[in-house]
């Protein structure tokens, strides 16, 4: 069924009550052409490209939990494409281009505001930084524009510029078409749609094995028994490694966390994501009006979904210090996540050295936006046996030749990324 | 928050402390293969579960130890000084 203003009206007269389900509850099968690993953002959108750009349709997604329950949950739903090397920005921009149809695309309201993202500049020498970037950004086809100050006093009347600030700000940058869209929405409507052409998801299925044979993977071994498989495709966020070793192999992969937390609502006051590195946060305000503020990782491996309160300190005391009048608001909720960070800070969406087996990972603090370009990418991936030229430099071979896609120029510290 | 007893200086607050790497990589040898080298640089084991990691009390004795903490439940089961002090008070 589509969804419009007249499915609207007509199910007003029937009291809500007759909406079908947005996806079915199938009964799994015992094969598939591909089983999906993880019903995230990524391993649903991916789904829904296998079946609508590539007509490969008989695809299960085995999620453990309920689907987008995972990180597609808890992120801060930033989507932008400001990246500075050269396979990054073309993927990030690749991504935001379906962003901005995929609402239609889906028929599924993503409520996506290209509200603007906003990096403030606490000293001339991270403006020069930023100026190289955009410009490089402007170069590949993205845009980003420098702003004075004056400009960012107008769009962000909230901002404390005064000299007397904490680390007083001196100019910023902003990309117009970055934004923020539904965190579950992304999950929903590629679910619903790619059930419509055919694709089953299976929810509270945890994959627990590999079946392999001569080195090739031949299904998937799970709490709802074993199904075979021509191919295996890994979308499981901060838990790639796990599924890795059920293969026999390690990745350039540690799991970290990464808190986010939101107050109560209040009057609109910030119309943009406004981010600052010096004092690693960003802050944005939500449509029921609260302000949803994200930082740093806490710093250590971790699978506990539980965050320090060292952190939820640092990062409060991050926005206080830009927005000094916030300092009366109440937290309401905070949360963690797990997320898979590589050795160099960019993401894998490549054929592993194992025949049959794909992944789809490392996305690091950053892969919500990439959750439409991820599964394009990974979709064409594995219908095609080969990358496609937007992820062909996010390989895991890459490590094995010091080919490292490193935007922060951290080294081998993932924590650091 | 995490307490982290440091064998120099005694149970401390983990914001005491600054995350280092995993433990036990062992440094290559000279003529080390290439995938060696891959291994050593770029391949963890990341463990849900317990995992040998170095710690540096940058806010206290300012040395590196080795903790064993467990990544589903953040437990701390030991702390060990990483070098052997010789002789030196
Ligand atoms: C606090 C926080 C803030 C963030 N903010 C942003 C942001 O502003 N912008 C941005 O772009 N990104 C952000 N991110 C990152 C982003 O959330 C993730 O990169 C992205 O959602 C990953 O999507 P995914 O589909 O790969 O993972 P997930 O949504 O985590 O999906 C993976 C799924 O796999 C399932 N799974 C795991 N193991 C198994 C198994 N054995 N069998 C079956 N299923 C399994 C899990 O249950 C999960 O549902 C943030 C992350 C966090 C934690
Ligand atoms: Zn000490």
């Amino acid at each position: 069924m589509r969804y419009s203003v007249w499915a609207l009206a007509r199910n007003a007269l029937s009291g809500h009550r007759a909406w079908p389900m947005a996806w079915k509850n199938p009964a799994p099968k015992k094969h598939y052409d591909v089983v999906i690993i993880g019903g995230g953002g990524h391993g649903l959108a991916t789904a829904y490209y296998l079946a609508k750009r590539h007509g490969v349709t008989n695809v299960a997604v085995l999620e453990k939990g309920w689907i987008g329950g995972g990180n597609t949950a808890r992120n801060t739903t930033i989507v932008r494409a400001n990246y500075f090397l050269p396979p990054n920005s073309h993927f990030y921009e690749h991504s935001l281009k379906l962003w901005e149809g995929l609402t239609q695309e889906l028929n599924f309201n993503l409520m996506f505001s290209q509200r603007g993202v906003i990096n403030l500049c606490h000293s001339p020498a991270e403006l020069d930084g930023f100026a190289r970037r955009y410009n490089s950004n402007r170069q590949n086809g993205t845009d980003g524009d420098m702003l004075s100050m004056d400009e960012l006093r107008k769009l962000v009347p909230a901002l404390d510029v005064s000299p007397a600030a904490r680390f007083p700000v001196v100019g910023g940058v902003i990309q117009r078409r970055a934004g923020t869209a539904r965190h579950d929405a992304v999950a929903w409507g590629y679910a619903r749609a790619a059930d419509a052409l055919g694709v089953d998801i299976i929810q509270n299925c945890e994959v627990t094995g590999l079946r392999m044979d001569g080195g090739a993977v031949t299904g998937v071994e799970t709490t709802k028994g074993e199904f075979s498989a021509a191919k295996v495709g890994i979308a499981v966020a901060g838990h790639s490694g796990h599924l890795a070793e059920m293969a026999g192999l390690r990745l350039p992969i540690e799991t970290h966390l990464l808190q986010a937390m939101v107050s109560e609502p209040i009057k609109p006051f910030l119309d943009h994501v406004v981010s600052s590195g010096a004092h690693h946060v960003y802050v944005s305000q939500t449509d029921k009006g609260e302000l949803v503020i994200g930082g740093q990782l806490d710093g250590y491996n971790s699978f506990s979904q539980r965050g320090s309160f060292a952190r939820i300190e640092d990062i409060t005391a991050g926005m206080l210090a830009l927005f000094p009048q916030t300092r009366s608001l109440r937290l309401m909720r905070k949360w963690a996540g797990a997320v898979d960070m590589t050795m160099d800070g960019s993401p894998i969406i490549a054929k592993l050295p194992v025949d049959g087996l794909y992944l789809n990972g490392g996305w690091c603090y950053g892969g919500f936006k990439a959750t439409p370009a991820g599964g394009w990418c990974f979709a064409h991936t594995i219908a095609k046996d080969a990358p496609h030229d937007l992820n062909r430099a996010y390989t895991l071979e890459r490590f094995s030749r010091n080919a490292l896609i490193n935007e922060r120029g951290a080294g081998n510290r993932p924590g650091l990324h | 928050m995490m307490l982290i007893t440091c064998p120099f200086c005694g149970p401390r607050a983990d914001t005491e402390y600054v995350y280092g790497a995993a433990a036990g990589q062992g440094y290559p040898a000279p003529d080390a293969q290439q995938h060696e080298l891959t291994e050593y640089l770029f391949l963890r084991d990341n463990p849900k579960g317990w995992h040998r990691e170095l710690w540096v009390h940058r806010h206290g004795c300012g040395q590196w130890v080795e903790v064993e903490r467990n990544t589903l439940t953040h437990e701390i089961r030991q702390v060990q000084a990483l070098l052997q002090h010789e002789g030196k008070e």
